[in-house]
């Protein structure tokens, strides 16, 4: 009944007709989904996926010294990349390559591997900044190793073993999370921008513009032909207020030895030199700083990172008694004070002890003057005990002490100045009476960055007048990088024109065989300054803790100027572990000899015809008739002309 | 019988709309490959389609009812090849499709195995004499095609032991499947799916994911949906001038498994949609072909035929256009490759066979 040759059922083969309709339709509508229903969309993607948009680098802006000298320049570095044609077997070739970048042949596969699934158009980065010879090795075997490839790009080239350093800054690519702040939200992911320093400070000016080039490529990356070109616009060049002279003298002062100087006009507030040791090299940087060293430099106890001049917060010591002076003086209570110093003094039921017992001696009877360039602590005591720590933070306020100088560098810190405020809001405390007398001295609670230290002192010596410090000329800046106008320029703090004779002449003292650092002394230049040796930690603390260890011993400070009266330059030392201030004030006499050497060579300031020159303390009189002199020295000129520097070392 | 064979019965309008879906196949491989290092394979193609035809009218002059005769000899011989593959297979990516012949020919048995498998199953439902499917006949039409499915299978090809489940759901739909039935295989497929999965290998599962999700990793495993999905959307309404994608090689393998999307590209959604008519005529025609047969074994046979194609047409467009994974599954008559152009053309010279004995009775 149901025979070989009977008919299939026609319904079914209907069924698989419409079953097959059914198929195409739904195809038929896949296709005018794509291509008539989002048409535009895959247009644009197909845009995006042939054009590409190949950036063209522009070079950051140079940073120069005040005189035009080179401190950072540009290298070209080439990056060495292997393109992925398919016609070539990279693992075959990966020996040669290997051998001839001075790689690691293993290293060389792995990349190979990890790239593996990524597509063609993208090279693999094999090697950043190969040397001349493995350039040469590149050239040479362009027809051996078609796939291999270099790349240009502009590095930045900073002076050798970390000189600058922390002034200058370093570049680093833009990271995740500064993307995300206001600043930087309109950059790119890849971009390179300025870390810290003035490559921060002033990325704005430094960093050019990418320009770019739009071209048809295929899907291995390979150029098929060019549509347009956008030029780059090279980063402009930035003239700093450093002198490169003074920085090199300041560096060399400082090798080997752990703290900060910094070198300003007094006249202005423009940064001569500013070295923080220990140091870092930023070049390290510059191509590609690995993981341990990079936590190597962030772990480091002596904090190279650190750029101590305007981060380090320390006990000022004796430094501070020229504040104190000040205010004793301008307070009418230090000109006629006469103290008996015999080695330590009691106050508020507690003895303090002068340094001078340390070398089995006493003071004696001390006046302002001497209590200055013999840096009595007793005497200091009684100024503070007289004064209140009120009158004390009134003075070191208006001074600067314990607020940001607010100078053109990142990550200024603001320090201490402790009153009695201070210590409600901060410990819901009573100010007690006695820690008065240790502020007096610059230790307790005050803490200051050196760099509020020069401005500070620098404002004393020159009547009062304190500008505020900066790296960059300000008639050079845009108008959006101008200082804040919340915060003026220059302060005025009046001093008594006698009392600021006193506090002078007292600090020209010091560096002589009267004061406290006669070994620091410069023969024929008006030299002054106040030394200060701060104690890290208490006494008690430091016999128990180390024995006397290198770790706790004394920060040495010196402060000082040239002449002593509306000084051109202040110079402030910071010797970490130092323990006498005098060692400080050594250091900051190569830097003052270092300038004023070179002031005297300066053509309009030689006397041409007998090779003599007048300088020293030639300042402005109030008024004329109150008795202030004027010094003169002359000074025959060095016959042998120290060379000046014409680039920063490794730069030229 | 062989008297009443004449050409002038052979399906001349079919073969036309054959060769000019071939035809179109070998311009799109032209301009596909005009840039790239496979520049020319577009003659070699033409030489394999006139091979086809040629293959095909000779297999249109052995009665199929001889050949239907003799396709349990030729169903053990094709096991025998895939065993031998398993044993003597030329390992290629990870797989041992392939034998090497002398003189520098490979031959792959699973393309073969294809075309004895819809002869097996049409002789096997033919042979029966129930208007509905039985249990045990039901299993054995599965162990047919299941058996040589799984060696395959296990070379590992999955994309051509899919083509061989459509030959056997086709054959048993119209030998008359119960609903029970179809409920079961339904069961089986639920069932084996995670266990498919389990066995997949990474570059397969990682294949599915990206179908679901192509933005998930577009640069590797989705690269390939993504540059398809690109180049047919912006071939538009009448097609992109310069074809981008294709001539500047973002889209992958533009003559073999992604031609029809390289051909969408160029010429549009218009150009595309004639195409899929061509196959639907193509399609129709055949199932005529199968209405029209001197007996149900001829019907099987060429519903086996229309069977692989749709499913190949399904899966190849299906991945092209999004919604099928990519199985590397060739579009048939305008993919690039000898193997896949001579099945199409032995199968249709089996399916002329047919048609020219349509009166014989």
């Amino acid at each position: 009944m149901f025979g070989r040759d009977e008919k299939i059922s026609p319904i079914r083969l209907t069924a698989v007709q419409y079953v097959i309709l059914g198929v195409f339709l739904i195809l038929a509508y896949g296709l005018w989904r794509l291509q008539v229903a989002q048409s535009d969309m895959y247009a644009s993607l197909a845009e995006k996926n042939r054009i590409r948009n190949v950036p063209i680098l522009a070079p950051r802006g140079k940073i120069l010294d005040r005189e035009g000298r080179i401190i950072v320049d540009n290298y070209p570095s080439f990056t060495a990349l292997l393109l992925r044609d398919s016609s070539r077997d990279l693992s075959a070739d990966a020996d040669l390559i290997a051998q001839g970048l001075h790689m690691d042949r293993q290293e060389v596969h792995d990349r190979i591997k990890r790239f593996a699934g990524i597509p063609q158009y993208q090279p693999i980065y094999l090697k950043d900044d190969i040397t001349p010879d493995e350039l040469a090795f590149i050239e040479a075997h362009k027809n051996e190793l078609p796939e291999l490839d270099t790349i240009m790009v502009h590095r930045r080239l900073y002076p050798k073993n970390g000189f600058m350093a922390h002034l200058i800054g370093y570049v680093g690519e833009v990271s995740e999370s500064m993307l995300n702040q206001p600043r930087w939200e309109l950059y790119n992911p890849g971009d390179v921008v300025g870390q810290s320093g003035v490559e921060l400070q002033y990325n704005q000016i430094l960093m050019g513009k990418n320009g770019s080039r739009r071209t048809i490529v295929n899907s291995r990356g390979k150029e098929v032909s060019r549509l347009d070109e956008t030029p780059a616009e090279p980063g402009k060049a930035l003239k700093l207020t450093v002198d490169l002279d003074l920085q090199i003298a300041s560096e060399l002062a400082l090798e080997g030895k752990n703290g900060a100087i910094i070198a300003m006009d007094a006249r202005n507030g423009e940064i001569l030199a500013m070295v923080s040791r220990p140091t870092f090299d930023p070049n390290d940087f510059a191509v590609h700083i690995s993981h341990n060293e990079w936590n190597a430099l962030v772990n480091d106890e002596n904090h190279p990172l650190l750029n101590k001049a305007i981060q380090a917060q320390l006990a000022p010591g004796s430094v501070f008694k020229i504040i104190m002076a000040t205010a004793g003086l301008q307070e009418g209570i230090a000109q006629d004070m006469r103290v008996m110093c015999n080695g330590g003094g009691t106050f508020y039921g507690r003895y303090f002890k002068c340094w001078i017992t340390a070398q089995h001696t006493i003071h004696g009877v001390v006046d302002i003057s001497k209590a200055i360039y013999q840096s009595c602590d007793v005497f200091f005591y009684t100024l503070a005990e007289k004064l209140g720590i009120g009158r004390i933070a009134k003075y070191a306020t208006a001074y600067g002490l314990g607020q940001k100088t607010n100078i053109d560098l990142p990550q200024e810190v603001s320090g201490v100045m402790p009153s009695e405020e201070w210590k409600i809001r901060n410990f819901k405390q009573k100010w007690f009476a006695g820690e008065t007398i240790s502020v007096g001295i610059g230790q307790g609670a005050v803490a200051v960055t050196p760099i509020q230290l020069a401005r500070a002192i620098a404002g004393i010596t020159s009547d009062g007048v304190m500008h505020r410090p900066h790296v960059a000329f300000p008639s050079q800046l845009p108008s959006n990088l101008q200082p804040a106008a919340d915060t003026p320029d220059t302060v005025k703090v009046p001093i008594d024109p006698k009392n600021w004779e006193i506090i002078t002449d007292a600090m020209a003292n010091v560096p002589s065989p009267l004061g406290t650092a006669g070994s620091a002394h410069l023969q024929g230049i008006d030299f002054a300054g106040k030394t200060g040796s701060a104690q890290t930690i208490s006494n008690a603390l430091k016999a128990k803790l180390a024995n006397g260890k290198a770790d706790y011993k004394d920060n040495a400070w010196f402060v000082g100027v040239t002449p002593r009266r509306n000084p051109e330059v202040v110079v402030a030392v910071l010797f970490e572990g130092g323990e006498h201030g005098q060692f400080a004030a050594r250091i900051a006499a190569q830097v003052i000899k270092a300038y004023v050497e070179k002031q005297r060579r300066l053509p309009n300031k030689v006397a041409q015809k007998d090779n003599k020159v007048d300088v020293g303390a030639l300042w402005n009189t109030p008024n004329d008739d109150d008795g202030i002199r004027a010094g003169h020295f002359e000074l025959p000129i060095p016959k042998k002309a120290v060379q000046l520097a014409t680039a920063a070392p490794g730069v030229n | 019988m062989s008297r009443y064979i004449s050409y002038r019965d052979f399906d001349w309008l079919l073969l036309a709309f054959v060769l000019l879906v071939c035809g179109l196949g070998v311009l799109e491989i032209r301009s596909a490959t005009e840039h790239s290092k496979f520049a020319g394979v577009h003659v070699r193609q033409i030489y394999w389609i006139i091979g086809g035809v040629l293959a095909m009218f000779l297999i249109s002059l052995i009665n199929y009812q001889a050949l239907l005769d003799r396709v349990h000899w030729m169903y053990i011989a094709a096991l025998a090849s895939l065993v031998s593959v398993l044993i003597f297979g030329q390992k290629y990516l990870g797989a041992r499709r392939w034998i090497k012949l002398p003189g520098g020919m490979h031959f792959q048995p699973s393309e073969w195995v294809k075309l004895i498998l819809i002869l097996a199953v049409a002789k096997y439902f033919a042979d029966l004499h129930q208007r509905e499917l039985s249990w045990p006949d039901f299993l054995k039409a599965g162990a047919i095609v299941g058996v040589p499915m799984l060696m395959v299978l296990g070379q590992p090809d999955l994309g051509t032991a899919l083509t061989y489940i459509p030959i056997a759901i086709v054959a048993l739909f119209l030998g008359g499947m119960r609903w029970r039935q179809a409920g079961a295989v339904l069961l089986v497929v639920a069932l084996c799916m995670p266990l498919a999965w389990h066995h997949m290998k990474d570059y397969q599962k990682q294949r599915l994911v990206s179908f679901r999700d192509p933005d998930s990793d577009p640069r590797g495993a989705g690269y390939h949906v993504n540059q398809s999905l690109i180049a047919v959307g912006s071939g538009g309404l009448w097609g992109s001038d310069s074809g981008s994608q294709t001539h500047l090689a973002f889209l992958p393998e533009p003559h073999t498994d992604f031609i029809f999307a390289a051909f969408a590209e160029e010429h549009g959604f218009v150009g595309a949609l004639g195409v899929l008519l061509l196959y639907f005529i193509v399609l129709m025609r055949l199932t005529q072909n199968a209405q029209t047969a001197p007996d149900r074994a001829g019907t099987f046979v060429v519903m086996g035929v229309v069977a692989v194609l749709s499913f190949h047409i399904l899966v190849n467009v299906g991945m092209v256009v999004g919604f099928m994974p990519v199985t590397g599954i060739p579009l048939p008559l305008m993919s690039y490759g000898g193997s896949s152009v001579l099945f199409m053309f032995l199968a249709l010279g089996i399916v002329m066979n047919v048609r020219m004995r349509r009166f014989v009775n």
